[in-house]
């Protein structure tokens, strides 16, 4: 049993790294507007910082509007002139825990080390690429043209444009918005797909070489068995069976591939310089999506009894009580999704925030700031990563948990 | 346009009430749970689980918060 567990976990894992990779290529579209984008905010952020005056463009507004105002004005100066002097850390947080088209490790502009990715986009002329992100230069506001089968690509904050016909330069509104360029399909390898891969391989060895112990071996496990089967027998022992009542042996393979899918994909995440794959809204989605199917699919006559004809409700509630229950349908994966990616996200964010403390106290007291910080920032630092870690156990508990859950709900026999 | 001073002390605000609201119901949740594991220590293990469940629906709320002020601010 426990062989074969291992088998279709392996099979399962491989599926979700192929949904996880196509659904990239929709959430890099583009469309800003539309998707839960992060990088909305990144594209405001890092316009602040290229004027170095973080609120000047909204205080010019202001003044053009209400040019008598004068003491308003002032103290806006005031406030402008402070923060223009003291590092703002969000432009790199952001970057950081968003998604990019290289691996970068450290380093700034031409001299910085990065690990360059391939670049595959849809476009109207066809198939473009693949060709690595290193013939961007390291350039990221879109000063640089790659000219690829006759179309002319930019890369601006970690997503790709096509400049428009005749155009030779990218140019942005107010909000730093590029005008005159669209956006292609695009289905790089991205630095969290190229994380997802890895995670994917990682797994792999560690499942095969468990399974072929599992198979030969009688006594006690030993190696990476004995880490795993453990983990095993924990997600199967206290997650899936007390919530699946009934046929749990069916739901233990995804449950087991969600589990260590999460587990190492947040885990990987936690190390210097790595993708922050779970904390990206795109793989949350795609694993919540994948348990609504599993959810509903396995439902049964008294689940769907429930949704459209809830038991004890008189008649006159009925157009107030399907609705309701139609949308709780959705509303149960959609929090397992914002759970898992807001969870993670805000670690990373946290962390992040921690060790800009040094960067924010160098820049507004010198060296001396930066040296007395350090100690504190980096002790609470190792503090938060450590706490990290337990959330990476957690989220994975938890996400396993409440699918289990779903499961058994819907599997639950009429009583 | 007028507001936007204003609109990111709000989602910053926004985030911290959720904070509380979150801090409030976990910190009733695992006193409760606390005071029953107490109580009744066979059913510690029952308890544990419904505690993290109960915390991580609580949590799962304050972070909608959260990521709205993210997306705001």
């Amino acid at each position: 049993m426990m062989y074969s567990t291992f088998k279709k976990t392996s099979a399962l894992f491989l599926f979700f790294t192929i949904i996880s990779l196509t659904v990239f290529g929709n959430y890099h579209e583009g469309d800003t507007q539309d998707s839960i984008s992060i990088n909305d905010s990144v594209n405001i952020d890092e316009n602040q910082t290229q004027d170095s005056i973080p609120i000047n463009d909204r205080i010019n507004i202001d003044e053009n509007q209400t040019q008598d105002s004068i003491p308003l004005n002032d103290s806006v100066n005031i406030i402008k002139s402070e923060k223009s002097e003291i590092y703002n850390p969000v432009p790199d947080i952001m970057h950081h825990i968003s998604d990019a088209h290289e691996w970068h490790f450290w380093g700034e502009g031409e001299s910085s080390v990065t690990l360059p990715l391939p670049i595959i986009l849809w476009t109207e002329k066809g198939l473009v690429g693949p060709f690595l992100s290193s013939e961007f230069h390291h350039n990221d506001d879109g000063n640089h043209i790659v000219e690829k089968n006759g179309l002319k690509l930019i890369k601006i904050h970690g997503k790709i444009f096509i400049l428009n016909e005749g155009e030779t330069q990218a140019e942005f509104d107010k909000l730093h918005h590029v005008t005159n360029a669209s956006s292609p399909l695009d289905f790089s390898i991205t630095k969290n797909a190229a994380s997802l891969i890895l995670a994917f391989f990682l797994l792999i060895i560690l499942f095969g070489i468990s399974g072929s112990k599992a198979k030969k071996s009688n006594g006690a496990p030993k190696g990476i068995l004995a880490i795993l089967e453990p983990l095993v027998l924990f997600v199967r022992d206290d997650i899936v069976k007390p919530n699946i009542p009934h046929g749990y042996q069916k739901f233990l393979p995804y449950l087991l591939t969600l589990f260590f899918f999460i587990l190492m994909n947040n885990l990987l995440g936690l190390l210097p310089g790595s993708a922050n794959v779970t904390g990206n809204i795109a793989v949350t989605l795609v694993l919540s999506v994948i348990t609504l199917i599993v959810t509903n699919i396995s439902g049964n006559k008294s689940y769907w009894g429930h949704i459209f004809k809830p038991p004890g409700v008189p008649l006159a509630l009925m157009p107030i009580m399907i609705p309701i229950e139609i949308v709780g349908i959705f509303t149960k994966p959609f929090a397992l999704m914002i759970r898992l990616f807001a969870n993670i996200s805000a670690g990373h964010i946290i962390i992040l925030s921690l060790i800009s403390l040094i960067f924010m106290a160098q820049s507004g007291l010198g060296n001396i700031g930066a040296w007395s910080i350090s100690p504190v920032a980096v002790a609470f630092v190792l503090f938060m990563d450590l706490i990290e870690v337990l959330v990476a156990f957690l989220q994975a508990y938890i996400f396993t948990l409440l699918t289990a859950l779903f499961i058994g709900l819907a599997t639950e026999e009429a009583h | 346009m007028d507001a936007g001073i204003t609109i990111d002390g709000i989602a910053a605000i926004g985030a911290g009430l959720a904070a509380v609201g979150a801090g409030i119901g976990i910190g009733r949740i695992g006193g409760s749970a606390l005071e029953s594991m107490a109580r009744q220590p066979e059913m510690m293990g029952d308890i544990r689980t419904n505690m993290i469940i109960a915390a991580a629906l609580v949590e799962g709320v304050a972070l909608f918060g959260v990521v709205v002020a993210l997306l705001q601010g």
